[in-house]
């Protein structure tokens, strides 16, 4: 399959990574030959094969419900690159 | 809008309009700890104080599930005769958004822990079965605060990872009513199982509503739209009726209706879309790979099955037999499991026909007058019991209990010792009452003559008399007893 | 002494213990090295300072009855280090200083260990050369010019230029054993599960695991010992008994089988690589051990599976980088959406946003089945190939890279050129199994090469020994002339 432009802005769209426009038929020529690399996976039947559910053969292990964590809030807020007080800050949304 | 026969409809131009309805309620799950992380789930805590890295996302943290909220979900799902499933599995919910720590969210997406069950609700018209569609967990967002700056966000964790479940219903709800009477059941269902605590102004119950029309008599669903995030039920019915009448206006006058997600602004009352949500949102699910397939044992749901109080149903029907209450009356009596138990801790010490009248009535009246809930209220259950007991064994009136009750209410104090400081008691010594009434025939051996002679009325100014003169506080049986006898 | 800085670590361990040196003077043995390095940039931080004092206190009351009693080590810049700059090869986490310890580092200061430095790494351990990471290149000490290999390109070139004693890496597609190969050292993958990935820049969760990276076998079998073991943090931990992998070390693998999959004998495999897999079957028969035909039919498809899958679930795990909580935040935008595309477009390198872009894509709306599900399938297949041919055989033998030690910028616009080179390690993660790479020889420019034993599941034991056989008779020995100090 080849990626084309739209299809590249849609994703990075997603992706929130915004694409430089001079730089997206370059990346548009590599990710189509690393689609084209890996639909080989199309030359393989898989009609009876489930898929790999976990690597590990063993349960989903759980924790007791205590109380063990959280107040913490100077360790939590001192790496953010804009905080306000008690709170992260981030430019508001567009409603 | 009408109801006709029992039916809710729009009334378009020509013809009349169906609603369809079904809910996505997303409930809170009753923990000490979040989801996947040890951090407090508090409500009301100062912000970003109930945050460990786990929420926060930071490099390198990864998820371990609390065993306690899973036990949750499957007593939830049990209370709503669901399916329990014995493989479910955790997905990666992907989006962007500041509150979202991860960029995604851990939902379940195919493999839900509960499937298919049912609510029956108890309507004025009967009772209806109302379809659940699956049950599943995930982790609840943080809190976007949007009004403390004018172009920055504040953004506060402690929210983010509690545990949710989402309930989604059967497209088999049909008014604004029918809404409101799930939403209090199911409510009803988990605060009896101590799943979900319901409360609404904390954010302990949101739910998405999805609306569509259709024209009546019509099998096919329309075009739904989602109103999301709707946290009171009174805003739910608001929003559906806005959004049923917003609908058939456009389709009657030749438009599509464009599926989307709408907001219900509480100000306007009415609903409107969402500009900031983009045409699809494509969540990329995917199993996370941090965690592993849940499998239930079989032992455990037996053991959570064997270990469910009493649900409002069960106990409704046995209400309406044990103490001969009518289908509406256990229907109040049960729809809030503190009220279900203050019941029958009165009914164990009283009469229970005197119980159910005096708390469905001036009990529930005082409630609503103060604002509380049964539980805050100061006529506790032993109390009421003692002042019901008193009517019964004629130590007070009827009419008396009503002074005694207002008292109680405002002070908590004991309905004897207020009988006792007050003298309220009723005179219920014969021999008293027979003297009082003596003295009134005597006086009046004229209307004594007119009442033997045919003027049955006048029996009211006898017994009139006799309260007067005992300042109320005659025994109203005894007085017509005794009084009958005598003017035989 | 002659210089400490060359011997192997188990050396260094058993004279640290017999109190022959102290921490301080094997300390500043390394830091030197560090600081007269002027070429290969494989330090992103250099906490030289703080190693020294540790090892002066160390001095103070050395405690000799841990696993490395005084051992100043440098890890790969994907674990995050209390107190210490991580950045995992990007500009995103420049600046980024954890208040947190990751359970493996933890593993080690708590066998008496201590904090050497950083080491530089492909960005978020995308790569195979480490020439995609933000603070530059690292050189392979084997030759100027040549990458070491990726994504713990860093780590391999300190360890053979004897900057550090042993370290650490990451391996998702082949990241430890790859630039183990190019560089003539020791690289172990352990079974998924086996070391805790609490703590580490995460890239592809299902894949990830940190190994040991070291100069022998048996330093090999000490640092695993030091680093495995459940940790309840981590739901994908697996709890199991800890191993003594040192002391049960044997060269004694008489009886053992050992198997050859034909297709790992690709089309223009060198003459070299395979006279070396040719040397190594010999060896294995030496020593008593027989060597058996076998068949992974679907290891083809493990590389296409792998660029898949691993995108598919770093495009997930890197969507945590958007400027709120930590880390690099742009200047640019207005509104929250211009943020984040500005912070991750800015801050992620091209590699990286490539495989985020390739993951977003494949489990879209309307491609999940055909290419995340079909990848999910597939693994299973290639997982079952080994699980049936582990009924047969013991271990497996394959060379661990299709070529030696590549040029800088060779293979740099070349994207598939440059998975390949994982084409032989790809697989062992895909099934989640242990494999170890051990240098088996040069090629014909000195380059060396490396051979891989790949295990069943926590079947590490059986393959250490097997490894400590083969390396015995190989008897490779690295003599570097320090050319990066001129």
């Amino acid at each position: 399959m080849s990626i084309d432009k739209d299809k590249i802005k849609h994703v990075s769209k997603l992706a929130r990574i915004s694409v430089d426009e001079k730089k997206i038929d370059a990346l548009a020529k590599d990710l189509s030959s690393i689609f084209k690399f890996i639909e080989q996976l199309n030359e393989i039947n898989t009609d009876n094969v489930e898929p790999l559910s976990s690597i590990l053969n063993q349960p989903l292990r759980s924790r007791k419900d205590e109380i063990n964590d959280g107040k913490i809030r100077e360790k939590i807020l001192e790496n953010s690159p804009q905080k306000h007080e008690e709170f992260f800050v981030v430019p508001k949304v567009i409603e | 809008m009408s109801i006709l026969n029992g039916k809710y409809f729009i009334q378009g131009e020509n013809e009349k309009w169906e609603v369809v309805i079904g809910l996505e309620v997303h409930a809170q799950v009753t923990s000490n700890s979040k989801l996947f992380s040890g951090s407090s789930t508090k409500f009301g805590a100062e912000p970003n104080t109930q945050v460990s890295l786990v929420d926060s996302a930071f490099p390198g943290m990864l998820p371990v599930i609390n065993e306690f909220c899973v036990q949750q979900a499957i007593k939830t799902g049990l209370g709503l005769k669901a399916k329990i499933n014995p493989y479910s599995v955790f997905d990666r919910k992907n989006y962007f958004y500041a509150d979202l720590p991860q960029g995604y969210q851990i939902s379940q997406y195919k493999n839900p822990i509960v499937g298919e069950g049912e609510i029956t609700l108890d309507l004025p018209e009967g009772s209806k079965k109302v379809g659940i569609e699956r049950l599943h967990l995930e982790q609840d967002a943080g809190k976007s605060i949007h009004d403390l700056d004018p172009s920055n966000t504040f953004i506060d964790l402690n929210r983010s990872g509690v545990a949710l479940m989402e309930i989604v219903s059967k497209p088999d709800l049909r008014s604004p009513n029918e809404v409101s009477a799930y939403v209090k059941k199911l409510r009803s269902i988990m605060k009896y199982l101590g799943t979900c605590d319901g409360n609404m102004q904390e954010g302990s119950l949101r739910a998405d509503v999805n609306v569509s029309v259709r024209k009546e008599g019509d099998t096919n669903l329309g075009t739904r739209c989602e109103i999301k995030n709707v946290n009171s039920i009174k805003f739910m019915q608001l929003a559906i009726a806005y959004e049923a009448k917003r609908q058939v206006e456009l389709l009657e006058s030749g438009k599509k209706i464009k599926q989307e997600t709408r907001l219900f602004d509480t100000k306007k009352n009415e609903t409107r879309s969402m500009r900031s949500k983009e045409d699809a949102h494509d969540y990329r699910y995917f199993p996370d790979p941090d965690l592993l397939p849940l499998n239930l044992d079989k032992s455990l749901i037996e053991k959570i099955k064997k270990s469910l109080p009493e649900l409002p149903d069960q106990k409704k029907e046995r209400f309406i037999n044990e103490y001969s209450l009518t289908p509406y009356e256990a229907n109040i009596l049960v729809s809030e499991k503190e009220i279900s138990v203050y019941f029958e801790e009165v009914v164990k010490n009283s009469d229970k026909k005197l119980a159910k009248n005096w708390i469905m009535g001036d009990l529930f009246a005082s409630l609503n007058e103060k604002n509380i809930s049964i539980s805050e209220s100061l006529v506790t259950s032993n109390k009421m019991a003692q002042l019901i007991d008193s009517i019964s064994s004629g130590i007070i009136s009827g009419r008396t209990a009503k002074e005694v009750f207002e008292i109680m209410k405002e002070t908590g104090e004991e309905p004897k010792k207020i009988i006792e400081s007050k003298g309220l008691q009723q005179k219920s010594d014969p021999k008293e009452l027979e003297k009082i009434i003596d003295k009134i025939i005597s006086d009046n051996k004229d209307k004594v003559k007119q009442y033997k002679s045919g003027k049955d009325k006048l029996f009211g100014f006898f017994v009139g008399q006799a309260m007067k003169v005992s300042s109320g506080k005659a025994n109203p049986q005894l007085v017509n007893e005794i009084l009958k006898q005598k003017l035989k | 002494m002659s210089d400490i800085s060359k011997k192997s670590l188990t050396e260094i361990v058993r004279l640290v213990k017999k109190k022959e040196i102290k921490s301080e003077e094997l300390t500043q043995s390394f830091i030197k090295n560090i600081n007269n390095d002027k070429k290969l940039n494989s330090f992103i931080t250099n906490c030289s300072e703080e190693a020294l004092k540790k090892a002066i206190n160390f001095d103070k009351n050395p405690k000799l009855d841990t696993l490395l009693p005084g051992i100043p080590i440098a890890v790969k810049d994907l674990f995050c280090t209390q107190g210490v700059k991580t950045t995992a090869g990007s500009k995103m986490l420049e600046n980024f200083v954890p208040n947190y310890e990751s359970t493996i580092t933890n593993n080690l200061w708590n066998e008496g260990a201590f904090l050497l430095g950083k080491l530089n790494c492909d960005e978020f351990a995308m790569g195979s050369s480490n020439e995609t990471s933000y603070f530059g290149n690292v050189i392979n000490p084997i030759e100027e010019n040549t990458v070491p290999g990726g994504s713990s390109g860093g780590s391999a070139s300190a360890l053979a230029a004897d900057l550090t004693p042993t370290t650490i890496g990451t391996d998702t597609g082949g990241s430890i054993r790859q630039p183990a190969s190019f560089t003539g050292i020791v690289g172990l993958k352990p079974t998924y599960g086996l070391c805790s990935r609490w703590g580490i820049v995460a890239f592809a969760s299902s894949l990830d695991q940190a190994g040991p990276m070291t100069k022998t076998v048996e330093d090999c079998a000490l640092m695993l010992e030091a680093m495995a073991g459940f940790d309840k943090k981590d739901s994908t931990s697996i709890d199991k008994k800890k191993e003594n992998y040192l002391n049960k070390l044997t060269d004694n693998i008489k009886g053992l089988k050992i198997g050859i999959p034909k297709e790992y004998r690709v089309d223009g495999m060198s003459q070299e690589i395979d006279n070396l897999w040719e040397n190594g079957k010999k060896i294995l028969k030496d020593s008593g051990a027989q060597i058996v035909d076998i068949s992974l039919p679907n290891t083809k498809y493990a590389l296409p599976t792998y660029y898949i899958v691993a995108p598919a679930e770093a495009s997930s795990n890197l969507a945590r980088y958007d400027g709120v909580k930590y880390g690099f935040r742009s200047t640019k935008g207005d509104n929250l959406i211009e943020m984040y595309e500005n912070t991750r477009s800015e801050g992620f390198g091209d590699e990286v946003k490539r495989r985020i872009l390739i993951g977003t894509y494949v489990l879209s709306s309307g491609y999940y089945d055909a290419y995340y599900l079909k990848a999910q399938k597939v693994r299973q297949l290639i997982k079952k190939d080994f699980d049936q041919s582990f009924k047969k055989v013991d271990a497996i033998l394959t060379p661990s890279t299709p070529s030696s030690a590549f040029k800088i910028g060779e293979k740099k616009n070349d994207p598939i050129s440059m998975y390949l080179n994982d084409i032989f390690t790809v697989p062992v993660n895909l099934a989640g199994i242990p494999a170890i790479s051990i240098p088996a020889g040069t090629d014909n420019n000195n380059c060396p090469l490396g051979l891989q034993l790949i295990g069943k599941p926590l079947d590490e034991q059986k393959l250490l020994n097997i490894a400590f056989a083969v390396e015995k008779k190989i008897n490779f020995k690295q003599s570097l002339n320090r050319w990066w100090e001129k």
